[in-house]
């Protein structure tokens, strides 16, 4: 059995994911990416190889991505996480035509064909408005962990109005607020829909076609989903891979090399013939 | 009125959006009393207690002061003052006090920065301002500090020993950190990455300028311009002489100019 990997180092966390032959996910893996990109990605392919009880010279072919992905060093080849994304939202929802992708740093509307391919895209990453860093904002001024940002949210009945569109002065906005005694669970509501509501503008710029395949690690966010579910007025598509579907994309590709590698064996007997 | 001295007394309190400045007055124009506090969220209280701090420092008592205006982001959100006015109005009040030949100020803030050109007297002809993103405002500066493990109040010893700056794109102040983390690990000078983030700075603000045809006089104010640096940095790309309030008085030019609004309007009420 053959496998193939794909390395997603983002600029917050770095994901690593084996597929075999089938396609089929054997093990995933997650690290921080911190200021050594080189060393998460290693470690993060290193530890799927370890949950995946497999050996390195197993895995024939690496494919990295993300925005770290040239610090892949051991990997084969790159590819824009774009693609990647797209790829492994299409393996996931067959129906997929649209992807909406939040990091930690940037946010992406990619349009994708049926298979797969890159139709048009469109990204958010000049400014930290409408991404998850915005999140991370909310949850250090109000001193609530990520992970409870989502529930604390849904918990809400009556959405404050965040009217900064800065995250540096978002989080003084969300203090204020608390200022002026408006509940945690309100003031997270408004944070979540204004994060959808640029979101969705980033998405209607290249086009919202259903099936919409919410990924990257925001998308473990209830709240966040409810948000982008109630913008955009239909149901988006979240797997629990949501935040590995870039490594996912990238494994599918390293997938095709190795098949590509084992077809008929044309093409080295073209290049010797060329050769002679 | 002080009843005693005889004396009239006005005031400007400026609500901003990082500090509280107050300003006392007297008749000759000459400032007896100022105090400076963080604004925090309770503007109300904070708003009564930076002029109280004021009077305290004028040795003066709310009955001698006669009149008070309250200008600022916060200003409609203070119980204190006869009277509004806004925060260009102000400012542009008190730069032309302190610099008669200004025609053109940049006020830079924690969270604001404005461009303003006047016209003949101390109106505003026209002006820009940026309250949208903080890389354009004094948040970009303080937060670049911040990534490095430097206070606010650190920036201005720290730029000073910088040889070079180096180049710092200054898009958003939130991308900023990785820019700046991925500098330290390449050795760079905090000194050096500091004073490269306040050439890309001061870039923005004289892109601001721009877009009101600035003209000299140049007057520079707010919290930002007590970074020599910065100051030093803008004289060398508009190659022009800029002016800067001195004794302290960087950060209370729109509180001035609020008291000499005051002391204005006490006038006209007196000649009707």
């Amino acid at each position: 059995m053959a496998y193939a990997a794909g390395v997603d180092v983002g600029s917050t966390q770095t994901k690593a994911v084996i597929v075999d032959e089938e396609r089929r996910i054997v093990s995933r893996a997650l690290t921080d990416t911190g200021a050594n990109v080189m060393r998460a990605a290693e470690s993060a392919f290193h530890e799927a190889l370890a949950s995946g009880d497999l050996r390195e010279e197993e895995v024939e072919y690496v494919v990295g991505t993300g925005y770290g992905r040239y610090k892949v060093t051991f990997g084969n080849t790159q590819v824009t996480e774009i693609s990647c994304h797209g790829r492994g939202a299409v393996q996931m929802f067959p129906d997929t035509r649209t992807v909406v992708d939040m990091g930690g740093q940037d946010t992406k509307a990619i349009r994708v064909s049926e298979n797969g391919e890159i139709l048009d895209f469109c990204m958010n990453d000049k400014c930290a408005a409408g991404t998850g860093r915005f999140l991370g904002a909310a949850s250090s001024a109000l001193d609530i962990p990520l992970e409870e940002l989502g529930p604390t949210a849904l918990r809400g009945e009556r959405a404050v109005k965040i009217s900064t569109t800065c995250t540096v002065f978002a989080e003084s906005e969300v203090l204020s607020w608390l200022g002026k005694g408006k509940k945690i669970e309100d003031i997270l509501l408004g944070v979540h829909q204004s994060i959808a509501r640029r979101s969705c503008g980033l998405l209607r710029r290249v086009g919202v076609e259903s099936e919409v395949t919410f990924t990257g690690g925001v998308a473990r966010n209830t709240a966040m989903i409810d948000a982008l579910n109630r913008g955009l007025e239909l149901e988006v598509n979240v797997s629990d891979d949501s935040h590995y579907m870039g490594a996912l994309g990238a494994a599918l590709f390293a997938l095709d090399h190795i098949r590509a590698s084992r077809a008929p064996a044309h093409a080295p007997a073209q290049e010797e013939g060329r050769a002679s | 009125m002080n009843t005693e001295t005889g004396t009239t007394y006005t005031s400007g309190v400026d609500v901003g959006s990082t500090y509280t400045k107050a300003i006392v007055l007297d008749e000759e124009h000459r400032i007896v009393g100022r105090a400076m506090l963080p604004t925090g969220f309770q503007l109300a209280e904070v708003a009564e207690r930076v002029y109280r701090v004021a009077l305290d420092d004028a040795g003066l008592t709310g009955d001698d002061v006669s009149y008070v205006v309250a200008t600022g982001f916060g200003r409609h959100q203070v119980d204190i003052g006869d009277l509004t006015v806004t925060d260009l109005t102000a400012a542009a009040r008190g730069a032309k006090f302190l610099f008669p030949g200004t025609q053109t100020i940049l006020d830079v803030g924690g969270q604001t920065m404005k461009a303003t050109r006047l016209e003949d007297g101390a109106k505003v002809k026209s002006f820009r301002l940026n309250d949208k993103c903080a890389a354009g405002t004094g948040a970009f500066l303080e937060k670049t500090a911040r990534y490095m493990g430097y206070s606010t109040e650190e920036i201005g010893p720290l730029v000073s020993t910088s040889k070079e700056p180096i180049s710092i794109s200054g898009v958003c102040a939130v991308f900023a950190e990785s820019e700046v983390i991925n500098h330290l690990s390449q050795g760079a000078a905090p000194a050096d990455i500091m004073h490269g983030a306040i050439v890309s700075f001061v870039g923005r603000s004289v892109q601001l300028m721009k877009r009101v045809r600035m003209e000299p006089e140049y007057t520079l104010i707010g919290g930002i311009l007590r970074y020599d640096t910065m100051v030093r940095v803008i004289r060398e790309t508009l190659e022009s002489d800029v002016n800067v309030p001195d004794d302290g008085l960087v950060q209370f030019v729109p509180a001035l100019g609020a008291a000499i609004l005051g002391k204005l309007r006490l006038a006209a009420l007196a000649a009707a």
